[in-house]
């Protein structure tokens, strides 16, 4: 009896934050979404008020009603010793994600759901968190999602329920700025480097911007998703854009462009990369740690790094993020053995984002990723070079970051 | 002689209190200590300012999405402001002012509000001048 008007009450939590950002956005009515991904796990992040906060809603009772899954948290839960995590701070990890158990969510710990087997389906709504995963699923999948915090994710995940609004309806979709892309961008890092000016020069449009990308394309094969991926990381980090059109590409570009292309009320041209690649490979000094998969890598990226490697033995830590369920996948086909072999660490459940650099003795890193270049600096105060995986494996195997 | 101003509901409820008002965006992860509920920015007019018991008067918000959770940490350690009245509330605030029940309005024509004056605020409505 007690527990089920305790139930009630963390649900009802969950419809006052709903109804308020409802107000707040205009929204007619709540849709009813397909999954949740919940952000703000990582203690390092969210710190003692959001664990007590957390903690408190999970003592209402109240649970998910529809899948939920997590963001990464700050630490790897199965080997944080021999990486040198401070198990004070793994203590306090474990109860923020013991409290998001308790609302019913799933300790995935992953930015990447869609490579745990949550993929939405074309149009399903969803209300996700995660600023990478966000644009995944609308860009990609051509599913819809505004940018959810973190409490908003939970109220969603509560009630199965988000306010109708923005990228959630097709108005809210129509791109602000044709982009232009008029130089060669090969590999995901040239990508994340691409989404990263993308992000800047759409940040002043409306909403935070809509690009609709013409002239260039992902590459075929495995790779192609890494590509796309890295380019939704880079502009939802640098800028707040939860949707990209790519022409030929994305579902909705490929299906309504002649709309899409008539929305769109100014243009910009891309020339080159290399302003952008010199913004964000600004690392000085001795390398700690040489540190990809971010967003988390898939398993197909494990195997293009084996290939690169080659069975060499790496000089710096070289640390591969991912989600656990990939790393088990890794372990499961050896794939994860041979990785081990040449001295690469597969870390998962947390990443280089939000993970406790400076209790790590992290300072100088290298990255193929441009969020993580973008956030390290002002986030942790870190210095990072940036460039292509294939650089990366380079740095690690020499074991110093070399300028081209 | 009391006056009444309208705004639109972020969360309900009553409270009266003494204007802290800024004319500037607060950031309040980073910004506002959750444990003394004083403000601290260099250059900024609450700088060394309480906002506890207080009606926070402000335009908006600034920074950090963790900011939601400042604003529960001090109710928790009663430092909060009895009640917010913005110009434009965003989520970080709206989720902030229902996790920690504190009244709050926004879409204000905050002008009208005076730091120090008293005010009274009951649902939408704020009332000046009044005791």
């Amino acid at each position: 009896m007690k527990r089920s008007s305790k139930a009630g009450a963390g649900a009802a939590k969950a419809m006052e934050i709903l109804a308020a950002l409802s107000r707040i956005h205009g929204a007619p009515d709540m849709v009813k979404i397909g999954s949740v991904q919940v952000s703000g796990v990582s203690y390092n992040n969210i710190g003692e008020h959001g664990l007590a906060f957390l903690e408190e809603w999970a003592s209402m009772g109240s649970k998910a009603v529809v899948p939920a899954t997590m963001n990464p948290g700050g630490a790897d839960r199965r080997i944080w010793k021999s990486l040198g995590f401070p198990p004070a701070f793994v203590r306090k990890q474990e109860r923020v994600i013991k409290a998001l158990e308790g609302l019913g969510i799933k300790p995935t710990l992953t930015c990447t759901p869609y490579h745990v087997g949550v993929t939405p389906q074309y149009g399903e709504h969803v209300a996700w968190a995660e600023s990478s995963a966000v644009c995944f699923a609308n860009s990609v999948l051509g599913a819809r999602t505004n940018r959810e915090g973190g409490p908003s994710a939970i109220a969603a995940a509560l009630t199965g329920l988000t306010p109708r609004h923005t990228l959630h309806t097709d108005e809210g979709r129509l791109p602000t700025r044709i982009i232009e892309v008029k130089c060669p961008v090969p590999t995901a890092a040239d990508a994340g480097a691409l989404g990263y000016l993308i992000g800047r020069l759409v940040a002043s449009d409306k909403g935070g911007g809509i690009p609709f990308i013409t002239g260039t394309q992902p590459p075929t094969g495995p790779e192609r998703l890494t590509w796309l991926k890295a380019l939704g990381a880079g502009m939802a980090a640098s800028g707040s854009v939860g949707l990209y059109h790519l022409e030929g590409v994305t579902p909705e570009a490929v299906a309504h462009r002649a709309k899409l292309v008539t929305a769109a009320k100014q243009k910009s041209v891309i020339k080159s990369l290399a302003a952008s690649r010199k913004a964000l490979d600004c690392g000085k000094g001795d390398l700690d740690v040489v540190a990809v998969g971010c967003p988390h890598a898939s398993f197909e990226d494990l195997t293009r790094i084996l290939k690169l490697l080659n069975g060499r033995k790496i000089k710096v830590p070289f640390w591969i993020f991912l989600a656990e369920q990939v790393r088990k996948q890794a372990e499961a086909t050896g794939v994860a053995k041979a990785l081990e072999q040449c001295g690469a660490a597969l870390v998962a459940d947390t990443c280089i984002v939000v993970a406790p650099l400076k209790e790590l003795g992290i300072h100088t890193l290298a990255t193929d990723s441009a969020k993580a270049a973008f956030y390290l600096p002002s986030h942790h105060g870190a210095s990072v070079y940036f460039g292509s995986l294939e650089e990366n494996v380079e740095a690690a195997l020499r074991g110093s970051w070399k300028k081209i | 002689m009391e006056k009444n101003l309208k705004g639109r509901l972020i969360f309900s409820g009553t409270a009266a209190g003494k204007v802290l008002k800024s004319e500037l965006p607060l950031g309040l992860f980073g910004h506002l200590d959750p444990k003394t509920g004083m403000y601290r920015e260099a250059g900024h007019p609450l700088d060394g300012k309480c906002v506890k018991g207080r009606v926070l008067v402000f335009p908006r918000a600034k920074g950090s999405t963790v900011g939601s959770y400042i604003l529960y940490a001090l109710r928790k350690s009663g430092k909060a402001p009895v009640a917010m009245l913005l110009s434009e509330c965003d989520t970080i605030v709206a989720v902030g002012a229902i996790i920690s029940s504190i009244p709050t309005v926004d879409s204000m024509d905050i002008t009208a509000l005076q730091d120090g004056a008293m005010v009274r605020i009951k649902g939408e409505e704020v009332i000046l001048g009044s005791r």
